[in-house]
C-alpha cells in the first residue's frame, strides 16, 4: 500500500510526518536537530530513503544532513561552501557594491538520476553541486559569472537562490531563481546560464521590466510539461509557455496576488495552487482568512479554497519552499505556516486538515509517495 | 591533556560529552581549535570560518574566566588550561533571542 512521507523543516527543528496512502492519520516524529533552523528536506527521487537536509544556525553556521533510512538516523556531510574563484561583489541594500559571502543554503535538489548527486542554492545567491552524497561542494559559477552578478541586490531576506527546477525530459536544463535577480536558466547542466525574466514587471525597481532585478519568490513546473512554467513573484502570478523565453501574467481573479508559493496538482498539468497574502508589509491573509486559490485553467480563473482552513483571525504566512504535492490519487496537497500549522489535503484542495498544529514556525515543505 | 567544554549543539553535532580530552600539538587558541576539528571533523565550519579561519561571530571562546574570543589565533593559553586545572570553554554568544 502507498505511504507518504511528509519532510517539515522548521526554524528550530525538522520533522518527519507519515500517513498511509489514506492520509488521515499522521505520526510524527522529531524534533530532529533540535534547536536548528532546517531550511529544506528532500529526498532523492531515485532512492527515497536517501534525505538531505540543510540545518543552519545564527551561531555556529552550515551544516548539511544526511540520511540513508528515510530519517531515522542522520549523518553529518561536508559544509564546506566555498565560491570559485575570487567572488566579487553584488549590490548591497545601498546600492554599494559588496562582498558575496556565503551565509546558508536555503534548497537542495537531489539528483533525477544520481541519488549521490545534489544541487544546493544557497545565499549570498549561488549554486552548488555535489557528486558524491554531500561530502565535497563545487560551485557552478557561471551563474554568478554570466555577467549581470555584479547588479544582483538582495531582498529583505537575503540574497538567496531559493528555487531549482531540473527538467526530467532534459537533465541538462535547469531553472533557479533568487531573491532579488529573478529567473535563470542552464541548458548545459550548470555550465553557462541566462537570465529568463521578459514579461516579468516589478515596481520595485527603477526600470520595471529590467533584464535583472525581479523578486522571484517560486517557480513550478509538472513533469509532463517542463517548458511550461508558473511563477508566484513578489507581486504577480506569471506563466510561461516557452521555457521561461516569455512570461504572462494569470493573476485574473485573485484577490491578492502578492504571496510566496505555487505548486501543480500531480496529475493535471493546468492546475496550479497558490496562497494568497495580503501584501509585501502585511505578510499574513486576507481579513484573516487563511485560503488556497486553485485555477484549474492554468492561471487568469481562480477558485478560493477554504474548507478546514481558518477563516477568521489568522495571521499567518506561508513561506516559499512551504507547499507540495504527493502523486497519489486523488493529488494531496500540504503547506506549512509560520505559525507553526502544516495542513494536508487528500482531496486536491477541496478540504483541509492540519496534521499538526504547534511546531515552530514552518520553513519548507517535501512530500514524498512512497510504495 | 587540555579540557575543552563544548556548547550544548556542538556536542550533539560532534555527537561529543559535555567535555572533550584533547591532545594539542601547539598550546595555542588556533593549536587547540586545529586539534579539536582534526578529532570531530564535523566541527569544521562551526566554531570557525573554513577558509580564513576567522572565529564565527556568535561564537565566543572562554578560559580561567577571561575573554579570549577577540585574541590572535597565535596567542598562548593560559598555564592552568594547558595543564588541565581550568577548561576552554567554547561558547554561543548571548544572541537577544534572535537566533
Amino acid at each position: 500500500m502507498s505511504k507518504v512521507r511528509v519532510l517539515v523543516g522548521t526554524r528550530k527543528g525538522a520533522f518527519v510526518l507519515t500517513s498511509d496512502g489514506k492520509r488521515e492519520k499522521w505520526d510524527v516524529s522529531g524534533p530532529h536537530f533540535a534547536g536548528w533552523e532546517m531550511y529544506h528536506l528532500k529526498g532523492s527521487p531515485v532512492d527515497p530513503n536517501r534525505l538531505y537536509a540543510s540545518q543552519s544556525s545564527g551561531w555556529f553556521g552550515q551544516q548539511i544532513q544526511r540520511s540513508n533510512d528515510g530519517g531515522t538516523t542522520w549523518e553529518p556531510m561536508g559544509n564546506k561552501f566555498v565560491y570559485d574563484g575570487i567572488p566579487g561583489t553584488h549590490q548591497w541594500y545601498d546600492g554599494t557594491p559588496h562582498p558575496w559571502e556565503f551565509k546558508r543554503v536555503w534548497h537542495l535538489e537531489p539528483s533525477l538520476s544520481d541519488p549521490d548527486t545534489v544541487y544546493a542554492g544557497v545565499e549570498d545567491a549561488a549554486m552548488f553541486r555535489s557528486t558524491d552524497g554531500a561530502r565535497t561542494w563545487e560551485e557552478l559559477s557561471g551563474l554568478r559569472g554570466h555577467g549581470t552578478g555584479p547588479h544582483w541586490a538582495p531582498g529583505a531576506g537575503g540574497m538567496c537562490l531559493h528555487t531549482i527546477l531540473i527538467d526530467p525530459s532534459n537533465h541538462q536544463r535547469m531553472y533557479i531563481a533568487i531573491s532579488a535577480a529573478g529567473a535563470f536558466r542552464t541548458d548545459d547542466a550548470g555550465k553557462t546560464w541566462r537570465p529568463i525574466n521578459h514579461g516579468l514587471r516589478s515596481e520595485h525597481i527603477p526600470d520595471p521590466d529590467a533584464e535583472i532585478g525581479h523578486c522571484v519568490h517560486r517557480i513550478a513546473m509538472h513533469a509532463s510539461r517542463p517548458e511550461v512554467l508558473f511563477m508566484q513573484k513578489h507581486w504577480d502570478v506569471m506563466r510561461s509557455e516557452d521555457a521561461g523565453d516569455n512570461w504572462r501574467e494569470v493573476s485574473g481573479n485573485l484577490p491578492t496576488d502578492f504571496g510566496f508559493v505555487i505548486d501543480v496538482h500531480a496529475h493535471e498539468p493546468e492546475t496550479i495552487y497558490v496562497v494568497p497574502i495580503k501584501s509585501d508589509s502585511q505578510h499574513f491573509p486576507l481579513e484573516g482568512k487563511l485560503s488556497v486559490y486553485r485555477s484549474r485553467t492554468g492561471g487568469n480563473e481562480w477558485e478560493a479554497l477554504t474548507k478546514g482552513l481558518p477563516q477568521k483571525d489568522c495571521y499567518v504566512n506561508v513561506l516559499r519552499d512551504a507547499m507540495a504535492v504527493d502523486s497519489l490519487d486523488k493529488c494531496g496537497v500540504y503547506f506549512g505556516t509560520t505559525g507553526g500549522q502544516v495542513y494536508a489535503s487528500a482531496d486536491a484542495g477541496d478540504s483541509w486538515a492540519p496534521i499538526v498544529h504547534d511546531l515552530p514556525a514552518v520553513l519548507s515543505v517535501e512530500v514524498q509517495t512512497l510504495s | 591533556m587540555i579540557r575543552v567544554i563544548l556548547p550544548a549543539h556542538l556536542r550533539t553535532l560532534g555527537r561529543a560529552g559535555s567535555e572533550v580530552i584533547l591532545e594539542v600539538k601547539k598550546s595555542t587558541i588556533g593549536g587547540l581549535l586545529d586539534a579539536l576539528e582534526e578529532q570531530y571533523p564535523m566541527l569544521q565550519g562551526a566554531i570557525r570560518d573554513h577558509v580564513t579561519l576567522q572565529r564565527r561571530p556568535f561564537v565566543r571562546y572562554f578560559a580561567c574566566e577571561e575573554d579570549l574570543s577577540h585574541e590572535p589565533a597565535d596567542t598562548a593559553l593560559p598555564g592552568a588550561v594547558v595543564s588541565g586545572t581550568e577548561p576552554f570553554l567554547i561558547v554561543g554568544a548571548i544572541a537577544g533571542g534572535s537566533f
